[in-house]
């Protein structure tokens, strides 16, 4: 097995043991990066920047800290990890994939940064995204969009595209994406691997530039869950510097994983298998139930029917607090400013029409309406209202489940340029991972099949607010059983020979 | 026709914290522009707010001080706005559950009327940046070194029906924010400033008038200044069949004017929303009953404490609490020598003089409760009289002196041994026969030249009592 094709922990575990140096697995990935990324030479177009110098160096620092007995408990040390382009890192291009912060160099690291430098961790790059989050597909990339390695004509999903393209088309063991309303967890199902949003609070939003501040969750996007429990251990916990995060209390989510699913109880929201749903999908996620079923897990089907209203309840929230956020990329301190400006108004006016792309106006105008005097009871006051019946519903299906199981999306990646023509289609395609974000819950998404044409198919597993260690746990008793998570890595691992 | 101006107030109040709402940089006023400031305050990408608990503290304080029910459940929202000296586009205020609520402050005017005012709420927020407009070069610069200075805002009640009251309410805010050490109140530094919201309408009728809201108001004088010239002006638009325009009016200090600013129709939608980035603030008994518990004494009860155990005045008791350093310089001063009468006496006459005299503030002054009490007891002892004991209070209010050593050095002790004194007494006896002779034939008024005469041969240390005495005594021989 080659480095690229290695799982994050099967490559930390070889660098622990001396078998692998730490700057030959960034060197391996580095050159996997230069073959099939560029854009411009018909690549994927994961990585909207390499830190070669940086990533080289440090992986020596490393190396040599690991020889000297350091990183004991750090399975992760000396391994490759890719970062989303809207996770700060001091010194190095933070873009959100847009023009108005294409210079823009943070004077600080994320929190999830500074954990990951901490563990041994050796970042090499900057992913491609959905210019600000915004966007199912990675088509919404100032950049340009990323492409599905499994297939270059679709989409990666979004708006974590890079991340998931990167993880497996084999261009980084690993990544950090992030998830508002299924960032990771939907793109990851379109590529074929596996991404995590955890629960909202268990990893710090310090240095996350904010899309929705109450529904972002940073989480990892990796080839199966044993590694997302692995970045998991590294990244979660309370920081000070983030009011929301939480004190999780846990040993090691990779620790705990037994791969015993026998007596969990598994609840199906009939609601999520009905219409628009694609039947190799459907079939396929059913696939799982069935497959942990023969493990010792109990299936039962419930109602959950206020999920009709999650995607309307999370474009309002999302949206509104999308609109304040982005209102600091004004022109004034830092990244893009228009010229020619003829007052304070102009120069506002210029810099965002110009520095923004059309999704992400098109959701500012949103937000900023659904916050308007008149407008504000009758859409973002609702909404709240909508959000709190939503995880409430869910609070009472975890009183009877452990796990809950729907798809990550009604489809497989749709076609390049289909869905950015119609922007409510691409926003009912978010369905599945919405209301997730809404209740604040645990969710990871799995590989789980293939459709007819080739395409991957996810499942979902969502679990109760902290039980991010029980649908970790499920998704590795389901990868103990299958190797749907294998398929990237061999179909594109093997071409780094 | 009589007509009634009626007014309510938002004061924003900046607290003494040692570190700014939201980060820890420092919140010391003046430093060069942009050193005081950090990401979080800047607002950069990515960085979170998290509440300093202090400045929740200092707001519960105030709130308790002035009788509101405190919200146990409070939360923080966000107010947008575009400018530049506001570095996120939002400000993160407190707009749906304000921390204070339903407070009521009594007041006395000058002219003896004691009402209550009664607050509508207490929030707190953040200071926004400062621009400074370069004419010569044409360009704004953003100085952001105010941006995350924890501020309250108090609302009142439009209760106001006059400027004194006004002045009373403010000062009775003012001593009490300093005695609870939440604010120095110092309004040339803008740590204090008062909006002021007023309307007209005629005597005895229920409905409110279209009112205007006028800022830039710096000093108590610029705010009486402005509240009568808004009600005039008020007055004279509709008596001359005008309407009054909802508004927001500048005041001008130089030109004794106001002007409109913005009207009602081109104001802003600030689309207040819910602070995601900050958990509610949820105060239990413990938190409330420690903070309640930790308000010092403040002004009215230490002024009933004045008179009913120290004995002093009304009005000197009143006088000394109006101001937080005041009456920490009298328990001092007290404290060191225990002649609270002599203490109130000296700080009622001399210092009160002096404060006047100098234009400065009590809380600015150089002098320490150890000099005063210090002199007191010299005084006492009869080691130097009254008048060198104030000469000496002079020098002491100027600089930290320490009075026993500047006594002795300057060689200032009393002359109480009879035998000097009345070698000096023969001395200018014999030497004004003029005097003497007018004495003898009934002129009291020569009695006291020749006094002065020995106090200046004494070089004014001379003990009174017995110059006096041993004076008379040679006189009548």
């Amino acid at each position: 097995m080659n480095i690229c094709e290695m799982t994050a922990l099967e490559l930390g575990a070889k660098i622990k043991s001396g078998e692998i140096k730490a700057p030959d697995a960034v060197r391996a990935v580095l050159d996997e990066i230069k073959k099939k990324d560029p854009y411009y030479s018909g690549g994927i177009n994961a990585y909207l920047l390499t830190i070669e110098q940086e990533a080289l160096e440090r992986a020596e620092d490393v190396q040599k800290r690991i020889e000297a007995g350091e990183f004991e408990d750090s399975p992760l040390a000396g391994v490759p990890i890719a970062i989303k382009d809207n996770i700060c890192t001091k010194g190095v291009k933070t873009t959100c994939a847009s023009k108005i912060l294409g210079d823009f160099k943070p004077p600080y690291d994320a929190t999830v940064i500074e954990k990951l430098n901490a563990a041994g961790a050796v970042i090499i790059g900057k992913l491609n995204m959905d210019e600000f989050a915004m966007g199912s597909t990675g088509e919404t990339s100032f950049y340009g969009e990323t492409k599905n390695p499994w297939d270059h004509g679709r989409v990666t999903g979004g708006s974590s595209s890079g991340a998931a393209a990167a993880v497996a088309a084999c261009e980084a063991p690993c990544a950090l994406g992030s998830d508002t309303g299924g960032s990771i967890r939907q793109p990851a199902s379109f590529c074929g691997v596996t991404g995590m949003k955890p629960t909202y609070g268990a990893v710090s939003r310090y240095g996350l530039i904010a899309y929705a501040s109450s529904l972002d969750q940073i989480g990892p996007v990796a080839k199966d869950a044993a590694d997302c429990a692995a970045i998991l251990d590294i990244i979660c916990g309370k920081d000070e510097m983030d009011g929301t995060s939480l004190d999780v209390e846990h040993k090691s989510y990779l620790d705990e994983l037994s791969g015993d699913v026998s007596g969990l109880k598994i609840g199906i929201p009939k609601q999520c298998f009905g219409d628009g749903l694609n039947a190799d999908v459907k079939a396929a996620v059913l696939g799982v139930a069935e497959t942990l079923k023969a493990k010792g897990a109990e299936i039962e089907e419930f109602d959950m029917p206020l999920i009709d209203y999650a995607v309307p309840t999370y474009y309002i929230i999302a949206a509104a607090e999308a609109s304040s956020n982005l209102s600091r990329f004004d022109g004034v301190k830092y990244g893009y400013r228009a010229e020619g400006f003829e007052d304070l108004t102009d120069l506002y006016m210029k810099t965002r029409s110009e520095g923004f792309g059309e999704e992400v106006k098109r959701r500012i105008m949103l937000g900023t309406f659904a916050l308007s005097t008149g407008y504000y009871d009758a859409y973002y006051k609702k909404a709240l209202q909508v959000k709190a019946l939503i995880k409430k519903a869910f609070d009472e299906a975890y009183e009877k489940y452990d796990v809950i199981l729907f798809p990550a999306a009604p489809t497989t990646a749709p076609k390049m340029g289909e869905s950015l023509s119609d922007p409510l289609k691409m926003y009912l395609s978010d369905i599945y991972t919405v209301s997730v974000n809404l209740a604040g819950l645990p969710g990871i998404s799995v590989p789980c099949g293939f459709d007819k044409d080739g395409m991957p198919i996810g499942a979902q597993l969502v679990g109760a607010p902290l039980g991010d260690h029980v649908i970790l746990n499920a998704a590795y008793a389901y990868q103990q059983l299958t190797d749907y998570h294998k398929k990237a890595a061999e179909k594109f691992g093997k071409e780094a020979e | 026709m009589a007509w009634e101006t009626v007014m309510g107030l938002e004061v924003h109040v900046e607290l003494a914290t040692k570190s700014k709402i939201f980060c820890s940089c420092t919140t010391e006023f003046g430093g060069e522009p942009n050193t005081h400031c950090c990401p979080i305050c800047t607002g950069m990408p990515g960085t979170l707010p998290v509440v300093n608990r202090q400045v929740v503290n200092f707001a519960m304080k105030a709130g308790i001080a002035l009788n509101c029910d405190i919200t146990r459940y409070n939360k923080f929202d966000r107010k947008n706005y575009f400018y530049p000296d506001l570095p996120k586009a939002y400000q993160i205020s407190q707009l749906y559950l304000p921390i204070c609520r339903n407070g009521r402050v009594p007041i006395e005017t000058e002219s003896g009327l004691k009402k209550d005012i009664r607050i509508h709420e207490i929030h707190m927020e953040e200071d926004a940046g400062k621009l400074i407009h370069d004419e010569f070069n044409d360009e704004t610069k953003c100085d952001y070194n105010r941006c995350g200075v924890p501020l309250i805002e108090i609302v009142s009640e439009p209760d106001f029906r006059s400027a004194e009251e006004v002045i009373a309410y403010l000062t009775k805010l003012k001593s009490t924010l300093e005695y609870l050490g939440v604010s120095d109140c110092k309004m040339q530094e803008g740590s204090m400033r008062a909006d002021v919201n007023l309307s007209v309408r005629q005597a005895g009728t229920e409905e409110f008038g279209t009112r205007t809201e006028m800022k830039n108001l710096n000093s108590f004088k610029a705010i009486s200044k402005a509240i009568n010239y808004e009600a005039k002006r008020q007055i004279d638009v509709i008596e001359r069949g005008g309407k009054v325009i909802q508004e927001t009016r500048r005041w001008d200090d130089n030109k004794d004017k106001s002007y409109a600013m913005r009207s009602k129709e081109n104001a802003q939608d600030y689309r207040y929303f819910p602070e995601p980035d900050l958990p509610p603030i949820e105060i239990d008994d413990e938190w409330y009953d420690a903070t309640r518990d930790s308000l010092p004494e403040l002004a009215d009860a230490k002024k009933r404490r004045y008179m009913d155990e120290l004995g002093l005045p009304e009005y000197d008791a009143d006088m000394i609490t109006g101001q937080k350093a005041l009456a920490d310089f009298f328990e001092e001063t007290t404290a060191l020598c225990g002649n609270p009468k002599e203490v109130s006496n000296w700080i009622m006459g001399e210092l009160m003089r002096k404060l006047g005299d100098e234009g400065i503030e009590a809380k600015d002054m150089k002098l320490t409760p150890k000099a005063l009490a210090t002199l007191i007891e010299l005084v006492g002892k009869k080691t130097i009289n009254r008048n060198k004991a104030k000469e000496i209070f002079g020098i002491a209010f100027k600089e930290d002196l320490d009075v026993e050593k500047y006594v002795k050095d300057n060689n200032l002790e009393q002359v109480s041994d009879e035998g000097l004194v009345l070698d000096i007494v023969k001395k200018v006896i014999a030497s004004n026969p003029k005097a003497v002779e007018d004495y003898n034939s009934g002129n009291k008024k020569a009695s006291g030249f020749l006094m002065g005469q020995c106090m200046k041969e004494l070089k004014g240390k001379g003990n009174p009592g017995v110059v006096n005495k041993l004076l008379n005594r040679e006189l009548n021989k």
